[in-house]
Formats: structure tokens, sequence, C-alpha cells
């Protein structure tokens, strides 16, 4: 085992732990608000289905690729697919730094999901005829509670299982890219249960700027060897690649951002609230 | 996005189709078609560095500028149209 092949492992481990934990931040709001609403059992049942499922994807499609697609298509096409979905991270998380974008707020999306569900619209899920609430919470299976923490928990999860499968299957690493999503989910479900409607505690913006750093390094180097371009150093560039994309975040977000007097002028003619 | 047909709701297997496609379509264009459209023709290019000649490792380079510069495009783009 040489040193580069443990800073590739170390750049895809936090890359894929802190995914995971971010969407399973998100997953766990809509949970946590079906849950409290309308009942666990279902709210539960829902979390358990859309697990299942996600997993089944990861086991289906990620030796698929490993065993039918050439190495350097593989790398080419996933490395495509990673920097167009990092550097969306990317500009949302600079965005959100400088103020020109409103910051994910889980308080806000639990208070939603808890307000459309309490009046039995059930979000996405609409069915305006059930009733508020089942006669007996969390003892009667509720279709509207499972259908939303089903869809809630497979629509967060397939940002997770498509950063799993890629980086996983380009790196021959699937395996330990599966653990440590699984772990990064069984870590926020235990920091679920502890901190409950507390979420917003939780760096989410800075989380999604690592991760989108990542994303778009992991996604420039295997791009680049796709298409036959030489890495000094080999896996060694990535870190360089993440600290390079870094600065250049970092630059970007104190450039954009409005200065406070240009935001007092704003705030005074009306236009503060994004 | 696939047209109702006359009469009736789509069928279930035009749905699900209908939606994987607004799946791919949200999850890699969206709202900042620049980046995808950027991206491939950044790769694009470092793919004709390395094959019109032996410059592989200034192919990196060109890529990661091109993708620090489409970067820098897309957020000052959205930055501009912020109220």
């Amino acid at each position: 085992m040489t040193v580069q092949l443990h800073s590739g492992d170390v750049v895809l481990v936090v890359a894929v732990f802190f995914a995971s934990a971010v969407e399973g931040v998100e997953a766990l709001t809509i949970v946590l608000a079906v849950g409290v609403t309308r009942g666990w059992r279902s709210a539960l049942e829902g979390l358990a289905a859309a697990l299942v499922v996600l997993a089944a994807l990861v086991a289906l499609l990620g030796p698929a690729l490993v065993h039918y697609v050439p190495l350097s298509t593989l790398r080419l096409v996933v490395g495509g697919l990673l920097l167009v979905f990092g550097l969306q991270w990317v500009r949302k998380a600079v965005l959100r730094a400088a103020g020109l974008m409103a910051k994910h707020d889980e308080d806000a999306i639990y208070a939603r999901q808890v307000a459309a569900l309490s009046t039995g619209a059930g979000g996405a899920a609409a069915r305006p005829a059930r009733p508020a609430r089942p006669a007996r919470p969390g003892r009667e299976r509720d279709p509207t509670a499972f259908v939303v923490a089903f869809k809630g928990v497979f629509l967060e999860g397939l940002e997770v299982v498509v950063v799993v499968v890629t980086l996983g299957s380009t790196s021959h690493r699937l395996g330990l890219a599966a653990v440590v999503a699984a772990l990064a989910v069984v870590v926020v479900g235990a920091v679920g249960l502890v901190v409950a409607r507390q979420l917003s505690a939780v760096p989410e913006n800075a989380l999604k700027m690592g991760v989108g750093l990542m994303l778009v390094s992991f996604g420039t180097f295997w791009s680049g060897e796709g298409v036959g371009v030489h890495w000094p150093g080999s896996d060694l560039a990535i870190p360089v690649l993440v600290a390079v994309y870094g600065a250049l975040a970092w630059a970007l977000t104190a450039a954009v951002r409005p200065s406070p007097a240009a935001g007092a002028a704003t705030t005074a003619g009306g236009g503060g609230a994004r | 996005m696939p047209a109702e047909p006359a009469g009736g709701a789509p069928s279930l297997p035009l749905r699900w189709l209908s939606a994987f496609g607004r799946f791919w379509w949200e999850f890699l264009i969206g709202e900042t078609p620049e980046l995808f459209v950027g991206a491939v023709a950044a790769v694009a290019v470092a793919a004709l560095i390395c094959t019109a000649g032996r410059a592989r490792t200034w192919a990196g380079v060109v890529l990661v500028v091109l993708v620090a510069l489409l970067l820098a495009l897309s957020v000052w783009r959205a930055a501009r149209r912020a109220p």
C-alpha cells in the first residue's frame, strides 16, 4: 500500500461521509416532521423502505459499472458527472456564504412539512381528502405519512447513491464508499435522536462547500484521466486540486459578497430579504 | 416533458419515464446549464490537447484553469442577477 493510495482513500472517505451526512440531515428533517405529525410507525416504515431500495440500487449499479464498463470510459463519464454535480454544489455554497442566496433552513423546512401534514396536504404527496391526523397516531398505517417519508428519504438518498456508486466504482472502493455512507446515515440518525428538531445547528453550508470542492476535484481528476491527462503525483494531485478550488471558492465568496454599505442601502430600499 | 394524452392521465410507465427524465435534467442541468455545457467543453479541450500532442500534463493544467473560469463565470452571473 502506497502513500498515494492512502491520500485518495482519505479524500474519498471524507467526500462520501459528508455528502451522505448533508443529505441525511435533509431526509431526517422530513422523517421527523412526518413522525411527529402523523405518527412514527408509517414514517419509519417509509424510511426503512427507502433505505432498502437505495441499498439495492448501490448493490446493483456499482458492480455492474465496474464489470461491464471500461475503466477509462467509466472515469470520463463519472468524472464529468461529478464535475457538473460538484460545480453546482460549490456555486450554491459560495452564493450562500456571500449572502446572495438564502441558506438552507432546516427549521423552516420542518415547520412547513408539519403545517402541510397537519392540514392533510402532505407536501408533494397531496391528498386533500385525508383527515388531518390518524385516530391513534403512530399505531395505524398512514399512507400519506409512508409516502412522504419514503419520497423524502428516497430523493435525498438518490444523490448519496450517485456519489457512492460513482466515487466507489471508479476508485474500486465501492465497499468502502457504501460502508462510509451507511456510517454517516447512522451518525446523522443518532444525532437526530439527540438534538431532535435542532437540525439548523448543523453547519450545512460549510459541509456542502467542502463536499462540493471534493466532488469538483475528483471530477477534474477522473475526467482528465479518462481523456489521457497525466497528473503529476498521480492520486496526490487530488488534495492539491481541493486546495486550489478551495482558494478559488474563498476568493469568489469575498469578491461577490455585497459591501456593508450596499447591504444597508438595499435594506433601506426594502429589498433586503432573500 | 411528454404531453398528457387526451382523455386521461398518462400511463404509469410514461409517468415513471417522465419523472426519471426530470430527475436527470434537474440533477445535471437545472438552473445552471452553463455549468453542464462548460464542463463538457473543458473536458473536450483537454481531450483535444492530449490527442494532438504529448502535453498531457499541460492538458491537466488547462482543464483546471477552464473549470476555475467556469465556476467564476457562473458565480459572477448569479451575483449580477441577485437583487
